[in-house]
């Protein structure tokens, strides 16, 4: 399936390959350099580019090309997922996945690609077992291993690949039990000009922190559950028990993991916690105006936080003079974009942002305006209305300390003028 | 060594001992790259751990960063032995990087990894086995191929796992393995594990595709096990399956396709399916049904690659009113990565051209961002534009026109043919677009004007109405408009409805004709075409200007231009005396015909032709090692392939006429029923079996199984409910056939583990036969040769419709004489069937499906054994039931009755001293204390004739005296029936030829003239059960000796014409005495008398 992997930075280095089968030489790297000449940005890189004999699936992430090369048939989505959860093991063993980590922890990289892909098959993903096979590097564990002289590998098979719970590992101890779940709402939403709603849709995600002593078997129940539209689950929750109860029973896995996760599609009403006031006028001569005002609008009482507006600006701006109440704003011109970090919303004195856009002299002014894109957090609530009923342990006796948190989010939030 | 360069050597301390210096020419030039080496090479030959670590990670690191470590090889495999595990596994890595290029040292660390692959640790034995399999060097693909085989059979579900991942490797490395891998394989594909099924699905597909025969017996484990085997494992099995179901099931669509095709949504979903459901021909195949439930919980599986999998099984399997429940969960993966996303919407924009209705309710989750990257955005465009109805255009409008603002260009232009698109298809709307368009002309962008030109042509192409003003006002931006695609098509429509705008058509050509150098091609052939349509529509006025056009493009530098000009003036134009020119005359019909309109649609109705979800699919081009997807059957092959084990095989035309089949079964109850006779306990035994097979169910299988099985029974929607109330209601009989089948499985699984435990006997015979088998190599071969003939014809299999169709008659019945009978004693299983090894569970060998029977007739006549007058009244008489004996499988069932004629009751009737040949053995019959005078009473004895026809020879006391009896059984008795297709039955013949074969002719008497008459004669005399085939020429019988297990097999000719009655019959069996006392008591039962 896959043949090898290359990992190519920003500046289009090959700097890590690995190869599964026979060696295919990194020269193969020359068709998607000029597949990404062709791309107007990285964004725009098909994820499969065909060659004479090679197929190569790449995806794109924290700035890195992940190049997979394939030579036959094979479900692209399923090289694209591997390779994303290649990702996320990088990610979750060394806290964030860049060029210099990865160059850092060169040999672990190189241990878990060869333990993740047999023959380029995947036999090992699940995070839990990867770490027991190969503990994670951290600083004591060096030292401790330079002088007793044991190694990060470890020599036996993780129980997990053989058990039915393969995402747990056996004989975890803790001597402060606690199970943290977090709730996080990410409101997607197209608002258009006159301020009406054309599309919104929230995505959620339950994630926990789990750090329980032996094998916890827990139950989550929710206030209503009959919000939940589509749902995807870790294979750790018993689909039977959901769909009978709507109640989600399982056996954690430990350490952070994502639960579930979830989706209220368009059809259902969506509240759409900020409005935007704006008005943004381009004329013939003198550049063009620029008012734009935020106002809370369902946030059920709570305060909209970390508010930021983000314009990509056309290409004839050439600087903007803004005057805000609140916040700042900034301009970058290579990029054209204006973004404004204003901060909370206070609803007694609304945050506003107003002044002049300079044009490029002789270039007609853009026909149409900007869209805005908007972020904003807000806490303790989660907008579709979700709720955690209660926690519930058994199969351990301690009682652990349990946590729920809320937050909603703007995920792909659009405003268009 | 020491005569290096003078330089270099001087440069080293010569304290050094070891000169490496051996190549003269890697000396001072590379010194330092070379002194790096060597510094690494000591640290890997110190012999401390940590130093070789560190040497070892530092060689990773050039292997990392693709530099060249070839070099240092012969130092890295001495470490293949060190104790530290990291830098064991470090060389591992270092080895599998670089064994090809350097095979000769490679095969140092062979024996290491041979003998790891013995180490009690099995992620040491994995590990070997990994490294092993991953070296590519051809010569030890032996080492490799029992390497595997052993580990197929490991303990560890881990090794086996790792022996799947190594049976591709060995493959790619040597394909002429192929058939001993298929072998292997087989082993691996029954085996029981979840962590193994998916990694042994996946060699499978590497290896051999094509043979779908293998996953027959597997196919119901692997949908049950689906939901728990590992996300990548699910990916491949359900694409495997999807191929599968293919091949095995019938489309669910059949007779309705037409018809959903025209309905544009679904909004009247439920009366749809009421409709499509009355439609519906046949209930689905149980099995597809099995499928379709137990991959559809997989839908909410986090792995995108799971859903989309399940997804394209369903657009590809599913009864059409059931694909659109996978498009929600396609929905939600829009919000994964940009790279996801494009894969999906790829596959969604496929399955929209075919379903509108399916994402409809899901329109405005495709709606575009700004921030998406520009091949998303046109791939929402694609599916906006494939899910567009008159009910919903005008929302897509309304989004496309704020589009048309966007500041990316070519997202632009693709909105504007997307317009273009919706117009066309949709009726209504079309006015509307096309003054959208229209207006769209007066934009400042060029690129936007230019595809808005392109796009009203095709549009106005269409129409039939004249469009007077839109023409005249393009030809107006012929000024402006740079694009040549545009120019070009404004061109082209000026041409073609010159009659419409006649005075502008010519003042254009005329200032075409003089831009006419500096145009472009494509602009240039178009002014040809203009000139030409209007020197014949308008001659007077532009015959001049149209010559002035070809005597330009007659010196273009265009070849293409030029040819064009010379043939259209040769049209227009006739040379001197070629005036009356056929041609000439009709030129205006060449060139002022009607065309036909563009057909806009998709870019992605012709990926059809892909299976969604793939590579080839996604790139639209036929990847290299693509399977087209099969087309569904016409006819279901036979689905009783994926049944475990075979249920009893029927005759096709059973041996009574169906008068006497009615009478004897009644009879038969008449008879048994004063006492619990064999039959009613084996109904008893059956009904139990059953109720014991459902709770075996219950508790025996996973809880995610029960619980994927329940859920989706709980979910299905009303019109799954109603569909199965409906295939129960319509075919009983599959509803029929699924049961007896879970039985048998349950059954045979009983009947294994009895097998094991108790029978040695039966494992011993099996052995033996496969000894007999291995005997000679010749034999062997013919053996394989028989085997792919198996497989070939297992594709396709006999007509199963028929069968059920016999079932559901049979079933009917109210007492079936012969039908399920393999499970009336547990112990009567398993004989045929493979001894599990005590570690798991052993796959079946290709014969498996030899199964017990019962028998197909059951003699009433009683032989005498004791008379009345010599033993003072009592009569004891014996006749052979044909039932497996229930103490022991080996044991006939000898049925005694015991009347008492005289006036005393006679008491304590039992078996005393038995006299007995050595071998056999005999089970009494329950003692009978009491005969009253008058009476009749039955006794059962189970005899052990050992395959003899010694007689069993014993005394029987009864009334305090004794008597001498001796059961005489005919050959005949000494076998039972076993049930076997036609497949089996050649190829058990092919390995008991030669010695084993005995034949001889019989003249029939005249009453056998036909093959139902013969059959039932040799019923009579036979126990054995026929073979069910196509070829009425030759009768096929299957049996086996009651007691060595050893097959018999019967073939009869049968006589062709009715004055002809020579048949000849052919017996092969192992055992010699019985096939030639089993052929004369044949012939004297068959011949004329």
């Amino acid at each position: 399936m896959i043949h090898s992997l290359f990992i190519v930075n920003s500046s289009g280095d090959v700097f890590m390959e690995k190869h599964w089968k026979s060696v295919i030489p990194r020269s193969i790297c020359d068709y998607f350099f000029d597949a990404q000449r062709k791309a107007s940005n990285n964004e725009d890189i098909p994820p499969v580019i065909t060659t004479p004999h090679h197929y190569l699936i790449s995806v794109l992430r924290s700035n890195l090309f992940f190049i997979a090369v394939c030579m036959t048939e094979v479900p692209p989505l399923f090289v694209i997922e591997f390779l994303h959860r290649v990702v996320d093991t990088f990610e979750d063993y060394f806290g964030e996945c860049t060029e210099s980590i990865i160059k850092e922890h060169y040999v672990v990289v190189y241990e878990l690609l060869d333990e993740m892909l047999d023959n380029g098959f995947p036999l090992a993903t699940e995070s839990n077992i990867l770490k027991e096979l190969i503990k994670p590097p951290n600083i004591l564990r060096t030292i401790a291993n330079t002088v007793t002289g044991k190694s990060n590998v470890s020599a036996t098979l993780p129980t997990g690949q053989l058990s039915n719970v393969p995402w747990r590992r056996s004989g975890v101890k803790y001597t402060n039990n606690e199970a943290y779940f977090d709730v996080t709402e990410e409101v997607d939403a197209i608002i258009d000009k006159s301020g009406a709603t054309v599309a919104a849709e929230i995505q959620g995600y339950i994630d926990c922190c789990v750090k329980l002593s032996g094998m916890p078997d827990l139950t989550l129940t929710f206030i209503n559950p009959r919000l939940f539209d589509d749902v995807s689950f870790h294979p750790c929750v018993r689909l039977k028990r959901w769909e009978s109860e709507r109640v989600l029973s399982f056996i954690p896995p430990d350490g952070n993991s994502r639960l579930l996760s979830y989706h209220i599609g368009s059809q259902s009403v969506v509240a759409i916690p900020v409005y935007i006031r704006h008005n943004i006028s381009f004329r013939d001569v003198g550049g063009g105006r620029l008012d734009i005002t935020v106002g809370p609008k369902q946030t059920m009482g709570r305060v909209v936080e970390g508010v930021i507006l983000e314009i990509p600006m056309p290409k004839c701006v050439l600087n903007c003079n803004l005057t805000v109440n609140q916040g700042k704003y900034t301009f970058d011109p290579v990029s054209k974009v204006l973004r404004w970090d204003l901060g909370r919303i206070d609803p007694a004195k609304l945050p506003n942002i107003r002044g002049n856009i300079s044009i490029q002299s002789g270039s007609p002014p853009p026909e149409s305006n900007p869209p805005i894109n908007v972020q904003f957090t807000i806490t303790q609530l989660a907008v579709s209305g979700l709720k955690v009923n209660r926690l519930d342990i058994y199969g351990e006796k301690y009682k652990p300390f349990k946590g729920v948190k809320y937050i909603t989010k703007a995920g792909r939030f659009q405003v268009r003028t | 060594m020491a005569t290096s360069g003078g330089s270099y050597s001087g440069e080293r301390p010569p304290s050094v001992d070891v000169d490496y210096s051996a190549d003269p020419a890697s000396g001072s030039f590379f010194s330092t790259e070379f002194k790096k080496h060597e510094d690494l090479k000591q640290m890997l030959d110190s012999n401390k751990d940590g130093l070789k670590l560190e040497a070892m990670k530092r060689i990773i690191g050039m292997v990392a960063k693709g530099r060249d470590a070839s070099e240092l090889f012969p130092a890295v495999v001495k470490n293949v032995v060190s104790a530290n595990l990291e830098v064991k596994k470090l060389v591992y890595v270092y080895l599998v990087r670089y064994a090809e290029e350097q095979q000769d040292l490679a095969l140092l660390s062979i024996s290491t990894f041979q003998r790891a692959l013995k180490d009690p640790n099995q992620l040491i034995r994995a590990c070997a086995l990994r490294v092993l399999s991953s070296i590519r060097v051809p010569v030890i693909v032996p080492i490799m191929m029992l390497a595997i085989k052993d580990a197929v059979t490991d303990m560890s579900p881990y090794v086996r796992k790792t022996a799947a991942h190594a049976i591709p490797k060995l493959y790619s490395l040597d394909p002429e393995q192929k058939e001993e891998l298929i072998q292997v394989l087989e082993k691996l594909l029954s085996d029981k594990t979840t962590l193994v099924v998916g990694s042994a699905v996946m060699a499978f597909e590497e290896v051999c595709p094509e043979r779908i025969d293998l996953i027959h017996k597997n196919y119901r484990k692997l949908c049950n096990l689906l939901v728990d085997v590992e996300e990548w494992g699910q990916v491949v099995i359900i694409n495997m399956l999807t191929r599968y179901a293919r091949t095995q099931f019938t489309d669910p669509n059949t007779g309705d396709c037409a018809e959903e095709k025209e309905r544009p949504f679904y909004e009247d979903e439920e009366v749809a399916e009421e409709i499509e459901g009355d439609r519906r021909p046949k209930a689905m195949d149980p099995d597809h049904r099995l499928l379709l439930r137990n991959t559809k919980p997989l839908l909410q599986s986090r792995n995108a690659a799971v859903v989309l999998a399940v997804a394209q099984l369903y657009q590809h399997i599913a009864p059409k009113s059931e694909v659109s429940l996978v498009a929600r969960a396609l929905v939600r993966l829009l919000r994964s990565h940009r790279e996801v996303q494009a894969v999906v919407l790829t596959n969604i924009a496929s399955m929209s051209t075919r379903r509108k209705g399916m994402f409809e309710p899901y329109l405005k989750s495709f709606f575009v961002r700004s921030c998406d990257p520009t091949h998303i955005k046109a791939l929402k465009l694609e599916v906006l534009t494939n899910l567009a109805t008159d009910t919903n255009i005008s929302v897509i409008l309304r989004e496309f026109q704020t589009y048309i603002g966007s500041s990316d260009k070519e997202f632009v232009a693709a909105t504007i043919q997307a317009i273009g698109r919706c117009a066309s298809n949709i009726r209504e709307v079309t006015d509307t677009c096309l003054s959208g368009l229209v207006s769209l002309l007066s934009n400042r962008d060029e690129s936007v004007v230019g595809e808005s030109v392109v796009v009203i042509r095709k549009l106005l192409q269409s129409e039939t109405v004249g469009h007077r003003d839109i023409i005249s006002h393009m030809a107006r931006l012929m000024d402006n408009i740079k694009i040549p695609m545009a120019r070009a098509s404004i061109l082209w429509l000026l041409g073609e409805y010159c009659d419409k705008v006649p005075k502008i058509a010519p003042d254009v050509l005329r200032k075409m004709a003089k831009t006419f150098i500096v145009e472009d091609d494509i602009v240039k052939l178009q002014i040809l075409t203009l000139a030409t349509k209007l020197y014949l529509t308008n001659p007077k006025q532009t015959r001049l200007l149209c010559q002035y056009v070809y005597n330009l493009a007659k010196y273009d530098t265009n070849y293409d231009i030029r040819d064009r000009a010379r043939l259209t003036r040769a049209l227009v134009f006739p040379p001197q005396g070629h005036e009356d020119n056929k041609l000439t005359k009709h030129a205006k019909k060449i060139f002022l015909a009607t065309k036909p309109p563009p057909l806009q649609q998709s870019s992605f109705k012709d990926r059809d032709q892909f299976q969604l979800s793939t590579l080839s699919h996604f790139i639209n081009a036929r990847a290299s090692g693509y399977q087209d997807l099969p087309v569904f059957p016409e006819e279901a092959p036979d689905p009783s392939v994926r049944n475990v084990e075979m249920p009893a095989v029927l005759p096709i035309e059973t041996h009574r006429d169906s008068h006497q089949k009615r009478s004897k079964p009644q009879k038969m109850k008449s008879f048994y029923s004063d006492e619990s006779s064999p039959e009613d306990e084996s109904d008893e035994n059956q009904s139990e079996s059953e109720s014991e097979s459902d709770s075996d169910e219950d508790t025996s299988d996973s809880d995610s199984e029960e619980s994927s099985s329940e859920e989706s029974e709980s979910e299905s929607d009303e019109d799954e409910v109603e569909d199965k109330s409906r295939s129960k209601k319509r075919s009983p009989s599959g509803e029929k056939v699924k049961k007896q089948a879970d039985t048998e499985s349950s059954g045979s699984e009983d009947s294994d583990s009895s097998s094991s435990s108790s029978s040695d006997s039966s494992s011993g015979s099996e052995s033996s036969s496969k000894e007999g088998s291995n005997e000679s190599s010749d034999e062997d071969v013919k053996d394989k040769k028989v085997k792919n003939k198996t497989v070939d014809r297992s594709t396709v299999p006999p007509g199963g419709g028929n069968r059920s169709n016999l079932d559901l008659l049979l079933d009917l019945d109210d007492s079936p004489p012969a039908m399920d009978t393999p499970l009336l004693t547990p112990s009567l299983g398993g004989l045929l069937t493979p001894t599990p090894s005590a570690q798991q569970p052993q796959p079946l060998p290709p014969g498996a499906s030899i199964q017990p029977a019962s028998a197909k007739f059951v003699p009433t006549t009683k032989h005498e054994l004791l008379n009345r007058i010599s033993s003072g009244g009592l009569t004891v008489a014996g006749r052979f039931t044909r039932s497996p004996h229930l103490y022991s499988p080996r044991m006939t069932s000898v049925e005694l009755t015991f009347t008492s004629n005289g006036s005393e009751e006679i008491r304590d009737i039992s078996v005393g001293k038995k006299k007995l040949a050595p071998g056999m053995s005999l089970h009494e019959f329950a003692g009978i204390s009491v005969l009253n005078p008058g009476t009749t009473l039955h006794g059962t004895l189970g005899v052990d004739f050992n395959d003899t026809t010694q007689p069993a020879v014993f005394d029987l006391l009864a009334g305090g005296r004794t008597f001498n009896i001796s059961i005489n059984a005919p050959v005949g008795e000494l076998i039972t029936p076993v049930a076997m297709n036609e497949n089996d039955f050649n190829l058990n013949q092919g390995k008991l030829r030669g010695m084993n074969e005995l034949s001889g002719t019989v003249n029939l008497s005249c009453n056998l003239c036909n093959a139902k008459e013969i059959t039932s004669r040799l019923y009579e005399n036979a126990n054995v059960l026929q073979v069910q085939s196509y070829d009425d020429k030759i009768l096929r019988f299957g049996g086996q000796t009651a007691s060595g297990k050893a097959l018999v097999l019967l073939s009869l000719t049968v006589p062709e014409e009715e004055t002809d009655l020579e048949c000849t019959i052919t017996i092969n069996c192992e055992k010699m005495v019985i096939s030639s006392m089993l052929l004369k008591e044949l012939q004297s039962a068959l011949k004329k008398d």
